[in-house]
């Protein structure tokens, strides 16, 4: 049991963001609502967001800003410093996710318009009729 | 306009004349017109240069900004990627004549946003094809996942609904490929293919590399609509404007398998990706379900174009399968495929887009006796069908031929007797069609709308892309032999 624990909180971030995915995975699926789906869609998306900027840093690091001077005189130690690449990756991705929130909640817009609700079971009805 | 990157051109010209259409098309729709086919055209005729200077000089490598490879963004043009810009070029540019006539009967005066999507989607295969970077890959597959959202979404009636699920299923498909793409950042550090390919084999961590493998291919299977995976894409693709279906039926699956063979030639190796035999077992049985299955779901359909739609979940299964027997011949008649497919589908497509513009309608009922009404479009549709069923001296034979003998190389006889069995289905599914077209009478009791015996062809803006398509089948069919000499031998690894 003891070394679980351990396990979980050596990990930790890890474990968040899979329950995170987990939630999101599960409206997504289970949810009858077209605005719930979509909403467990951008739970998934950051929770992939979350996990890829907790691997950018490191134990004892600090914010990736360089003295310039510093770094002429006798070299920089990269271990010092936290890596900024993943969280740039995640702005583009995060754009990706807004665009596509943005492109889903017009869709939305436009079931809400054809079918008058945003109910899937309601929907599925009024198609079968 | 240096010659050097001539390769950039092919993607950049249709990105920047969709913001062209987008800002003229509004107010001046005669501009359009002009404006997608001029595009189109010019990047055709890019791509067709590139790919002589390819197979001539070698492999052309690009950078980005000029940023060094493992840090900035690279663009490689093999002789692979640059057969797939050729292809890609072919198919846009036939679909937008066609797409230009039906989108003006479907959607009028929407024309500019239409072809604002159809372009940047266009771009969004080109860059995916030649792209060198994970992640890079991942922001191309949105672009163009997010623009069929938007392409589906201009139907009419169920449409909406098809759309939503489809950016549903596609976001988890992306953020699966993300996660893995996460994976093997931590792994290697760099996201580079050229570099991650260098560095995975050196790593010796097999659980990590394998968790990273599965994430990245089952988002590209989710993407490619592959069997158990495949919910999604017969009602987007069935119920999409049918100049939307016609572009993303032949390119989008396709493209998706290129990316897959290029993630496991390119980026893991195929040493790591084959090292489970259950694995490879599980992903063939998966392949021959998707086969038989897609096959026996399109005969079960009313409509020409949702069976059509089964018939490329099928023809997914193909490529997988072919993919993954990991011998020559296996990979040779997948490759192959991707390019046959795309062809098949295009020409059948486009014979759905012209009876659909005289008649509004494809079901089986309606196509009774269109031999008569419309004989071009339904020979095209013959030499299609026929290509799809495998009869030689048709494209479709010669893939279907190595994906069979890669299947008896590799021993694996439930794909080679799924191939066969999907082949007898197509035979029926397609004989059944041809024979209402051909024999269906008209006057047997049952009043029809369309009854009319009278000649009424699809007009020469639809005609001419399909019958161009339709030699392109048997063309492509006679220099099998030359495209695998010169093109998919130099990319078939070393010990398979």
């Amino acid at each position: 049991m003891a070394a679980f624990v351990a396990e979980i909180v050596a990990k930790y971030n890890y474990w968040i963001y899979v329950v995170l995915m987990m939630i999101g995975f599960y409206a997504m699926i289970g949810k009858r609502n077209l605005v719930k789906k979509l909403l467990g869609m951008n739970i998934f998306q950051t929770a992939i967001i979350l996990f890829f900027v907790s691997t950018g840093v490191k134990k004892g690091g600090s914010i990736p800003i360089v003295d310039k001077y510093q770094a002429l005189a006798g070299g920089i130690d990269a271990a010092n410093f936290d890596n900024p690449l993943p969280h740039v990756l995640m702005l583009t991705a995060i754009v990706v996710g807004v665009s596509v929130t943005g492109v889903a909640l017009s869709v939305l817009i436009r079931i809400h318009k054809e079918f008058g609700t945003l109910e899937e079971d309601e929907i599925l009805e009024k198609l079968s009729k | 306009m240096s010659p050097t990157n001539l390769h950039l051109f092919v993607l950049v010209v249709p990105l920047l004349t969709a913001l062209a259409v987008n800002l003229f098309g509004r107010s001046r729709r005669q501009l359009i017109a002009p404006l997608v086919l001029g595009s189109l055209s010019f990047s055709l005729l890019c791509a067709i240069v590139v790919m002589g200077r390819v197979l001539n000089h070698g492999t052309i490598s690009y950078t980005v900004g000029n940023w060094r490879p493992p840090y900035g963004i690279e663009l490689v043009v093999d002789p692979l990627s640059a057969m797939m810009m050729v292809l890609v070029s072919v198919v846009a540019l036939l679909a937008s004549f066609s797409a230009l006539k039906s989108v003006e009967q479907e959607l009028p005066g929407r024309e500019a946003f239409f072809f604002t999507l159809y372009l940047i989607l266009v771009a969004g295969l080109h860059g995916l094809i030649v792209t060198a970077d994970a992640f890079n890959l991942y922001v191309l597959l949105e672009i163009t996942s997010i623009t069929t959202y938007g392409l589906v979404a201009m139907g009419r009636g169920r449409a909406v609904l098809s759309s939503f699920k489809y950016i549903i299923m596609g976001t988890i498909g992306a953020c699966f490929y993300l996660l893995g793409v996460g994976y093997i950042y931590i792994l290697t550090g760099t996201l580079n293919m050229a570099d991650i390919a260098r560095i995975l084999p050196t790593l010796n961590a097999p659980v990590a590399t394998t968790t990273a493998i599965a994430f990245v291919l089952v988002g590209l299977w989710i993407k490619m609509a592959f069997f158990p995976l495949h919910t999604w894409l017969p009602n987007a693709y069935s119920q999409a404007p049918t100049g939307a279906g016609t572009l993303v039926a032949p390119l989008m699956t396709k493209v998706t398998v290129y990316l897959m063979v290029r993630v496991i030639l390119n980026v893991y190796t195929p040493a790591l990706v084959f090292t489970h035999d259950w694995v490879t077992n599980g992903v063939m049985w998966a392949a021959a379900i998707a086969i038989v299955c897609g096959s026996a779901l399109a005969l079960g359909q009313k409509d020409l174009r949702r069976m059509l739609t089964y018939i490329i979940i099928a023809e997914v299964g193909y490529m997988v399968g072919g993919v993954f027997l990991a011998n020559s011949n296996g990979l040779t008649g997948a490759i192959l495929h991707i390019v046959n497919d795309s062809l098949m589908t295009l020409c059948l497509f486009l014979v759905v887009a012209a009876i659909i513009y005289r008649q509004g309608s494809v079901s089986l009922d309606s196509l009774q006796g269109i031999f008569r009404r419309m004989p071009i479009t339904m020979a095209a549709f013959t030499l299609g069908a026929f290509a799809m069923i495998g009869v030689p001296p048709t494209c479709g034979f010669f893939s279907k031929w190595y994906l069979i003998l890669g299947g008896i190389d590799g021993g694996h006889w439930e794909f080679v007797i799924a191939l066969v069995v999907s082949s007898l289905i197509n035979v029926i599914l397609f004989f059944r069609i041809i024979e209402l077209a051909y024999f269906g009478s008209l006057a047997d009791g049952e009043h029809h709308e369309h009854g009319s015996t009278e000649r009424h062809e699809a007009p020469w803006w639809m005609l001419k892309p399909l019958v161009i398509t339709a030699v392109l089948l048997i063309v492509v069919g006679f220099s099998t032999g030359p495209l695998i000499n010169n093109v998919i031998s130099l990319i078939i690894p070393a010990g398979f």
